[in-house]
């Protein structure tokens, strides 16, 4: 069986207990939550933290607060998010896309803060050590060839969270913790350019919650591409939030992921909704626009060419959701 | 009843208590047909079963392998002596210990336990630690020092036919064409050349694995008197204990295997494995127990799944649908050993011609090896590809012709009990009443071409052996043994050497012993899979286990029968043809009243005539075929299936979803009801992976690599994937089968494929001519100017000589004449 690599544990009892642990022991340090992302990479060994920062006993990252601004903490179980009979009803879009991640048994462990921090993907990373010594390792990990584009200078690896895309069109921001205190951002600013420095959060600091404006009028809506009901990430995925005015889209935020490192905003698919009724012609000019911004490569299932053109039907499919 | 014969003298005598159970038979089942409580359920579903990984032996050393990270190379220095030198680390191993080649055929003896010249895959072992602990194991691989010296990579056996580099191995038939086949039966160009329509037919069955739920795994002793002792994963015990026995040099009476209750196996673990092989090497050096318990990805280098297939069929139509001859090609893919390759390669050709009548066939097949992962027998064993093949053509057929497909081929079915033109003898054929169940119950002419765009329903058929007609090694000794011995307790310990793979072949041994003797499954105790006590059985594969198991258990049974009637007769003052066996007694079927305890009557028949233990065994009988070929395809009995599958395409997207599946198997007799049904499902699910998204793929342009071995991302279907099925059995009892039972493992998966290609086709009108059928395929299909994706050349397969039979319609005797002796063999490299 693949076995874990050795590790020391280490058990705080508070957040800024974790942050003064991860400051002393610098990167090579990584917080534990659910675990169901993080154990099987180090199974793998493709992340060898010398030391393990569980949350298992950190106070006060659970928090569910569903009054005015919604307030998730990051250790949250999708399982308790995906039972929040308010919060289906609140951001059905947010708890659509928190019961497609993977598999029930796995949303047991799973945290929100997990998932948004979610290892990017690639199926030239996620391998056994053997495996990927027989490529002569990638740019991710131990290699200098990234094997998805080889002539690229950055890692292609895919944001593969399902949670991600929707709290960006729903204009969530994160709280990080760090040795100087909390910052607050929107969380399209969490995520960096790279497969590698996938996330802009320090290694000294932790994610500690989301908070998520009141939607007013709002609607929003998750799709996610893959190949079977259960188990897998998304291959492509768009989440949309749609303010109308009358019969006028005010507002669209059209956001993609899982077809690049880093998750999608398209401004400009959602600009060519605002101020129009949302016919089909309007619908197809942003699902076009949108699919646009999409650069899968062949480091997911299914072809990349198959996932840019069912990525352009899902927006299309998901404006439509939104248009009565 | 078929009782074979021909081993032990008394069952051709119709003795009295012969009588008495054909009689006892004949007024209905007791046990056999019904649904019992299986006897391994109660340790499955509590989690006591003790499956190879679970074992554990004090002093136990953990075995690791290190696998080659190049696709071929020529292996220049292995050097293991520093993994050695590390704390904790007991043994290593290199080839060069074990110099005997192995493989589960005689002719393709080709594997080394770790490689000694050469690596011929990602993934090949090439040397072994065993140490303190598992991570101990991982860790000391590290030190092992490989110098490889590369050479060319061939993945495409297009590429591999040519000959233009070093082949991988210096056997087989020329270069890196493992096997070339090529045989004719009847007047075939004649038979094309008068039909009203010859479809030429191009199709690619793409390579997929077993993905059993349990990964191989197993733990070897050396036992005090240097005896070997292995347990292992593996569903031929058999035939490891043959392979360890070579490769060790050790007299196979010191040699005992254990086959563990798999879990699951569907042929992944049928042949001899390397990692068998190292553990029992290291424990004879080391003194100490050792195990292996592979990894997942480990388990896709294992493989021995099944053939990519490229397939080419040219088949003669008469308007009425009725086939006038065919010739059907494969390429079969064979990765980097010989495996089953031999006769996976014939069973590309064997069965096109059991389901509907074809009055001549021809057969050109060839195997090639690719640096990949070795293909073998996977459930259906080299048949779903042609079947495939066969079925979507029959389609095509019938859309030209202007017949229905239900319709057609049920004008057209090999009758009962006929012998094919490639001699193959059928039993009982209920394919007819499959056809017809499910297109009433599926209500096909109501859906077929009528369902709005979008939806369709397509229907296949299939036929599958019940048991290869001969062994994987020469030998005219039976293919199975079963010993029974009855305790004054009124116990029943049953022996046999057959392997329980979750197919539930515990459950029938003991409900065959249990319907003969009249006692509880309760009061069995079996012991099953021990080379060292129990009697031989082949394994479980080729679907034979019911068939022959299931004779030679029914012959033991009656033999333990015959003296307790005798004495329970004598003692009641009842003659033994009177006396039934049920709910544990012995009585007079004209006086029920009148009986005793069987507990009791075995104590008379002990202090009668002694210690009262039976055996019976069963060979199959002998093939009408006596060609060079002929041993791949007869059985002694066929099972067929057939199934209609309703679809959903979305046209935007291109994604099939499967809506619901009808499926009637005729399995003869069932044995075990609910198992037989659970079987039929099983393989609809395997099935419609196989058509819809399991794919064994490689990085040929990334150093060979297999592109996603892990269970993430090798993608099967879930519970969310399977749609409804309505499952009918058909029960024809074959006069050539224990209780007529036929078998149900493999059947029921051949015809999904097939079905859901039609439905597709039914749905949105396009044609995708090769598995799996994935929704990009589907777009493509839809733009495309011919609504075709599908392979569209085949290569040459430089056919020499064709062997030419004359089939029985022709006055032929089944045999071949003698090619001339001086002929050069086709394509040999001069």
């Amino acid at each position: 069986m693949m076995r874990l690599p050795t590790f020391a544990w280490r058990t705080p009892r508070d957040a800024g207990e974790v942050v003064r642990i991860l400051a002393g022991e610098g990167p090579s340090a990584a917080v534990l939550a659910g675990g169901t992302d993080l154990l099987p990479n180090m199974k793998r060994r493709h992340q060898l933290p010398a030391t393990l920062v569980s949350l298992s006993r950190v106070q006060g990252l659970r928090e569910v607060a569903l009054e005015g601004f919604v307030r998730l903490g990051a250790g949250v179980t999708l399982r308790a998010l995906e039972r929040r009979a308010d919060l289906r009803q609140r951001l059905p879009a947010l708890h659509h896309a928190v019961t497609q991640i993977s598999t029930p048994v796995l949303r047991n462990m799973g945290t929100l803060g997990g998932n948004v921090c979610l290892d990017t993907r690639c199926n030239y990373y996620n391998q056994n050590y053997e495996w990927r010594r027989a490529i002569h390792f990638c740019l991710k990990c131990e290699g200098d060839t990234c094997w998805t584009a080889p002539s690229s200078s950055i890692c292609w690896a895919v944001n593969s969270s399902d949670t991600v895309p929707v709290l960006i069109a729903l204009d969530a921001r994160v709280h990080l913790l760090g040795p100087a205190g909390e910052r607050v951002l929107p969380i399209l600013d969490l995520f960096g350019e790279d497969g590698i420095q996938y996330l802009t959060k320090r290694p000294d600091e932790l994610l500690t919650g989301v908070e998520i404006p009141d939607q007013g009028t709002a609607r929003s809506t998750y799709r996610k591409v893959r190949r079977r009901g259960a188990f897998d990430f998304p291959v492509a995925a768009c989440a949309v939030r749609l303010r109308h005015e009358g019969d006028r889209v005010a507002e669209a935020r059209i956001v993609l992921n899982a077809v690049g490192p880093r998750p999608v905003l398209c401004e400009e698919a959602g600009a060519l909704l605002e101020g129009r009724a949302l016919d089909d012609e309007a619908v197809e000019a942003a699902a076009q626009a949108a699919s646009r911004r999409a650069k899968p490569l062949d480091n997911t299932d299914h072809l990349a060419m198959w996932r840019k053109q069912v990525l352009k039907v899902e927006v299309r499919r998901a404006l439509e959701a939104l248009r009565g | 009843m078929g009782v074979d014969r021909r081993h032990g003298a008394d069952d051709g005598t119709p003795t009295p208590e012969r009588r008495g159970l054909l009689d006892q038979l004949a007024e209905g089942y007791r046990v056999v047909g019904a649904s019992p409580v299986r006897v391994d359920a109660l340790a499955k579903v509590t989690g006591e079963t003790r499956f190879a990984d679970d074992l554990s032996l004090p002093r136990m050393l953990h075995c690791k392998l290190l696998r080659s990270e190049v696709a071929h190379a020529r292996l220049l220095a292995v050097d293991a002596a520093p993994a050695l030198a590390l704390p904790g680390v007991v043994a290593v191993l290199t080839g060069e210990a074990l110099p005997i080649p192995f493989g589960i055929l005689p002719v393709s003896q080709d594997e080394h336990a770790l490689c000694r010249d050469k690596v011929r895959f990602v993934g090949d072992p090439i040397a072994a630690v065993a140490a303190c602990d598992e991570d101990t194991a991982f860790e000391a691989l590290k030190a092992i020092r490989v110098e490889y010296e590369p050479l060319p990579v061939l993945q495409d056996p297009a590429e591999a036919l040519k000959n233009e580099v070093e082949p991988l191995h210096d056997h087989g038939d020329d270069g890196n064409v493992h096997k070339r086949i090529a045989m004719q039966f009847g007047a075939v160009e004649e038979g094309l050349a008068d039909a009203d329509l010859v479809l030429d037919d191009l199709f690619f069955f793409q390579g997929n694995t077993h993905l059993p739920m349990e990964q191989h795994a197993a733990l070897a002793v050396r036992e005090p008197d240097g005896r070997l002792t292995i347990w292992s994963s593996t569903q031929t015990p058999h035939y490891l204990h043959r392979a360890l026995s070579k490769v060790l040099e050790m007299p196979p009476s010191r040699v005992r295997v254990i086959a563990c209750p798999n879990g699951g196996g569907f042929g992944g673990k049928s042949d001899p494995f390397n990692h068998e092989i190292v553990v029992a090497k290291l424990a004879l050096m080391s003194g100490r127990p050792v195990k292996i318990a592979l990894t997942r990805e480990e388990v896709f280098y294992c493989h021995r799944g099944r053939h990519p297939v490229l397939m080419r069929s040219r088949t003669g139509f008469r308007r009425d649908g009725g086939i006038t001859a065919m010739h059907f090609q494969t390429l079969l893919d064979g990765g980097a050993y010989g495996s089953y390759g031999v006769a996976s390669t014939y069973y590309t050709g064997a069965l096109q011609t059991v389901t509907y009548q074809v009055p001549a066939y021809r057969f050109d097949g060839v195997r090639c090896f690719t640096n990949k992962a070795p293909c073998g027998p996977k459930r259906g064993h080299g048949t779903p590809q042609p079947r495939f093949g066969l079925e979507v053509q029959i389609d095509k057929a019938a859309e030209a012709l202007g017949l229905d497909p239900a319709e057609m081929r049920l004008a057209h079915l090999q009758p009962p009990h006929a012998v094919t033109a490639n001699w193959l003898r059928v039993g009982s054929m209920g394919l007819g009443a499959c056809i017809r169940q499910v297109v009433e119950g599926s209500g096909w002419r109501q859906k077929f071409r009528r369902l709005p765009r979008g939806r369709g329903v397509g229907l296949a058929c299939a036929s599958y052996i019940c048991g290869a007609g001969l062994p994987i090694y020469w030998n005219a000794m039976p293919h199975s043994g079963v010993t029974v011995q009855l305790d004054r307790g009124g116990g029943v310990a049953v022996l046999c050497g057959e392997t329980e793979i979750g197919q539930g072949s515990d459950t029938v041994l003991a409900q065959v012993v249990a319907e003969i003797l009249g006692v509880d499954l309760l009061d069995i105790r079996l012991h099953v899979a021990d080379t060292q006590l129990t009697p031989v059985d082949l394994g479980s594969y080729s679907s034979r286990v019911t068939m022959m198991v299931g004779h030679a258990a029914f012959q033991a049974a009656e033999r333990a029968r015959a003296p307790v009637a005798r004495a329970a007769a004598r003692h009641l003052g009842v003659p033994a043809d009177r006396l039934r066996f049920a709910e544990r007694r012995v009585f007079d079927v004209q006086d029920p009243e009148r009986g005793m305890a069987f507990a009791e009557a075995v104590g008379l028949a002990e202090a009668e005539g002694g210690t009262i233990a039976c055996a019976g065994s069963y060979t199959p009988p002998a093939t009408p075929g006596r060609y060079r070929g002929a041993g791949v395809g007869p059985s002694p009995a066929y099972s067929y299936t057939a199934a209609v599958v309703e679809v959903s395409v979305d046209e935007e997207t291109g994604v099939v979803t499967p809506e619901h599946v009808w499926i009637a198997h005729d399995v003869g007799q069932c044995i075990h009801r609910l198992s037989v049904i659970g079987q039929v499902e099983g393989s609809v699910y395997m099935g419609l992976g196989e058509a819809l998204m399991e794919e064994m793929a490689y990085r040929p342009n990334r150093f060979g690599v297999h592109k996603i071995p892990s269970m993430l991302e090798y993608k099967s279907p879930t519970t969310k994937e399977m749609p409804p099925v309505t499952t009918w059995l058909i029960e024809d009892p074959d006069p050539n089968a224990p209780f007529g039972a036929k078998e149900v493992g493999q059947g029921p998966l051949l015809p999904i494929m097939p079905a859901v290609a039609n439905a597709v086709y039914d749905a949105v009108g396009v044609r995708v001519d090769e598995v799996p059928i994935t929704p990009d395929k589907v777009l493509r299909a839809l733009a495309a100017p011919d609504r075709r994706v599908g392979p569209k050349r085949f290569p040459d397969l430089r056919i020499g000589e064709v062997m030419r039979v004359k089939t029985e319609a022709e006055g032929g005797d089944g045999t071949a004449p003698r090619p001339p002796r001086a002929a050069a063999r086709p394509g040999a490299r001069a």
